[in-house]
């Protein structure tokens, strides 16, 4: 009974739909494939616990450890500027806002997320770092502190918008209990509103942490690039994502160090991965 | 009960704070970026070509690139996309399968640009054989741009009232015709809309470029598909990283990022004031 045209768009449709799960195996494979092969000449215990990165001296070492402290050092400073003005502007956007603040700032957040992270990066590079210089007394802009400033602002939108969600979701009948049984507008945001939109709120830092950890151009440009552990906020560091960016331009393909890259990368991906699910089960738990 | 009270007007001023922060950077960014390029902008240097180590001239190969890149991953990533959504909201049969692409494409959605830009080099650039081209680069951007594209339709879909379907079922319509003929032409302001966002997305891209498609020079336009462009955001990393004259460098970097945050901005507006319209005209 089925016409070839019916048949023909059905097959369409799952091949669209499809693809997509071959495009994540696309990249899981290209990766392990590309990566694997440093840890024939790389032993994994010095690939994560080394920190002596010299992909390209005479007595070559790959010691990751150094460029994932330099990740985490620049997310977690991210982290500590993007999540209380992100939430805070959410709580203030949703429980306290009136609705022309609401239509003037909303798109302005929106606006804040559509700016592409290179002109961040210009941003970080060319205007901020100078004028840290002149305002602290330090000898280079380009530091784990100027990185964390500017992934703040660039993952303020992201928690702001997620945790708004979340709070908007919150039932209307919970905080007219909470009104009615005599609490302040304070008390009714921190002990009903807030806990009630917990897991959302969570899920906002959760993916701006991996929004900040993945971020690229913008810690090439400003974290300063030094591959160390570092021991101040004002010291340079070399995140993953600018060592497998700036050394790919440079290396051979096929080489130990161009493998070691990708290794990099599935550091980067599991990372990742481990977050998005985190975040996919609080979410799904919330939708049960 | 004063206490109570006070603590509230503490508490609340922190959070008008955050708002006040949120904007003060925008507004500042914004000016800073605006103050310090506008000054380079002029007809020159949107149709000119890069000179003498793009310390002079203008970016018109980067703005061609940019648009070439755009256009072209978008119109391979938004068919899949469509169909990757009706999918999900018409077949959705087996289950599992739907729970599967469900995850891959969330799944997608946090993956680093940067590893967009692995996958393209190995698949494209070195396995297909395409080179350091135009076409490399957009399938990579296609690639990335796809999950939220298959978000956006999905939601656009789903938004068509169930009505229309039975209607067109009941007046014997097969399910294609259904989905083709009512369905995603209901939908598909609502597509565009979020197609049109993806392309101020994608345009801003960097990472996923720099093995795929990108190159730091060029005089010439890209004419065919496998050949290397130049890209704006690609032109303002080169030239705060390359050459040796800053200070010739850094006023045209400026100059390029508003170009860029200009063809952002006009997108995603073209986007709100669509989705506007849509919202005053709908009836149902």
């Amino acid at each position: 009974m089925k016409s070839f045209k019916e048949i023909l768009f059905k097959s369409i449709t799952y091949f669209a739909a499809i693809f997509s799960i071959l495009a994540l195996f696309g990249i899981i494979l290209t990766l392990f494939m590309e990566g694997l092969p440093v840890f024939q000449e790389v032993s994994l215990k010095e690939f994560l616990f080394s920190s002596a990165w010299y992909p390209t001296n005479e007595h070559q070492s790959f010691g990751a450890l150094a460029l994932l402290m330099g990740s985490l050092a620049v997310t977690l400073g991210a982290l500590i500027i993007a999540v209380p003005i992100g939430l805070g502007s959410a709580v203030y956007l949703s429980e306290v806002a009136g609705s022309r603040t609401k239509e003037i700032v909303k798109p302005m957040i929106e606006l804040l997320a559509g700016i592409p992270s290179v002109v961040y990066g210009l941003f970080g590079m060319a205007f901020l770092a100078p004028f840290l210089i002149r305002n602290l007394g330090i000898d280079s802009g380009l530091n784990i502190f100027t990185a964390s400033i500017v992934l703040g602002i660039m993952i303020i939108p992201i928690i702001s918008s997620m945790s708004e969600d979340a709070l908007s979701n919150v039932p209307r009948a919970l905080r007219e209990a909470s009104y009615g049984l005599g609490a302040t507008k304070w008390e009714t945001i921190t002990r009903i509103v807030i806990p009630a939109a917990k897991t959302g709120i969570i899920g906002s830092f959760v993916l701006g942490f991996g929004r900040a950890i993945g971020e690229t151009m913008v810690v090439i440009m400003v974290a300063g690039g030094a591959a160390q552990i570092p021991s101040s906020i004002f010291d340079p560091v070399r995140p993953l994502t600018t060592s497998i960016a700036v050394e790919m331009a440079e290396t051979v393909i096929g080489s130990i160090h161009f493998h070691s890259l990708f290794a990099l990368a599935i550091m980067l991906f599991i990372i990742t991965f481990t977050t998005n699910l985190f975040t996919e089960l609080f979410l799904f738990k919330k939708v049960k | 009960m004063n206490k109570r009270k006070f603590k509230e007007h503490i508490g609340i001023g922190f959070l008008r704070l955050g708002v006040i922060f949120t904007a003060f950077f925008l507004i500042a960014f914004l000016y800073i970026i605006f103050s310090k390029g506008g000054g380079v902008l002029s007809w020159t240097f949107l149709t000119d070509i890069p000179r003498e180590g793009m310390t002079t001239g203008g970016i018109f190969p980067a703005l061609v690139g940019t648009l070439y890149l755009t256009l072209l991953s978008i119109l391979i990533a938004l068919p899949l996309g469509v169909f990757t959504a009706i999918y999900m909201v018409h077949l959705a049969k087996p289950y599992w399968l739907m729970r599967i692409v469900r995850i891959a494409v969330n799944t997608l959605a946090g993956v680093p640009s940067i590893i967009y830009g692995l996958f393209g080099l190995t698949l494209f650039v070195r396995i297909m054989q395409l080179e350091v081209s135009l076409i490399s680069g957009a399938l990579t951007l296609a690639i990335l741009a796809l999950p939220v594209i298959i978000n956006s339709s999905e939601e656009a879909i789903r938004g068509v009232p169930k009505s229309f379907r039975e209607a067109s079922l009941a007046l014997g319509a097969t399910e294609r015709q259904t989905i083709l003929r009512v369905i995603v032409p209901t939908a598909l302001p609502n597509i565009l809309t979020g197609a049109i966002i993806s392309i101020g997305r994608v345009a801003g891209e960097t990472a996923p470029i720099m093995f795929t498609a990108a190159t730091f020079y060029s005089r010439k336009l890209p004419t065919a598909l496998n050949h290397e462009v130049m890209a704006l955001p690609y032109h303002i990393y080169a030239l705060m990283t390359e050459g040796s004259k800053p200070e010739q460098q850094v006023p045209i970097a400026y100059g390029t990022a508003v170009v860029l945050l200009l063809l952002v901005l006009l997108v995603s507006a073209t986007a709100i004031i669509i989705r506007y319209k849509i919202r005053k005209s709908r009836q149902w």
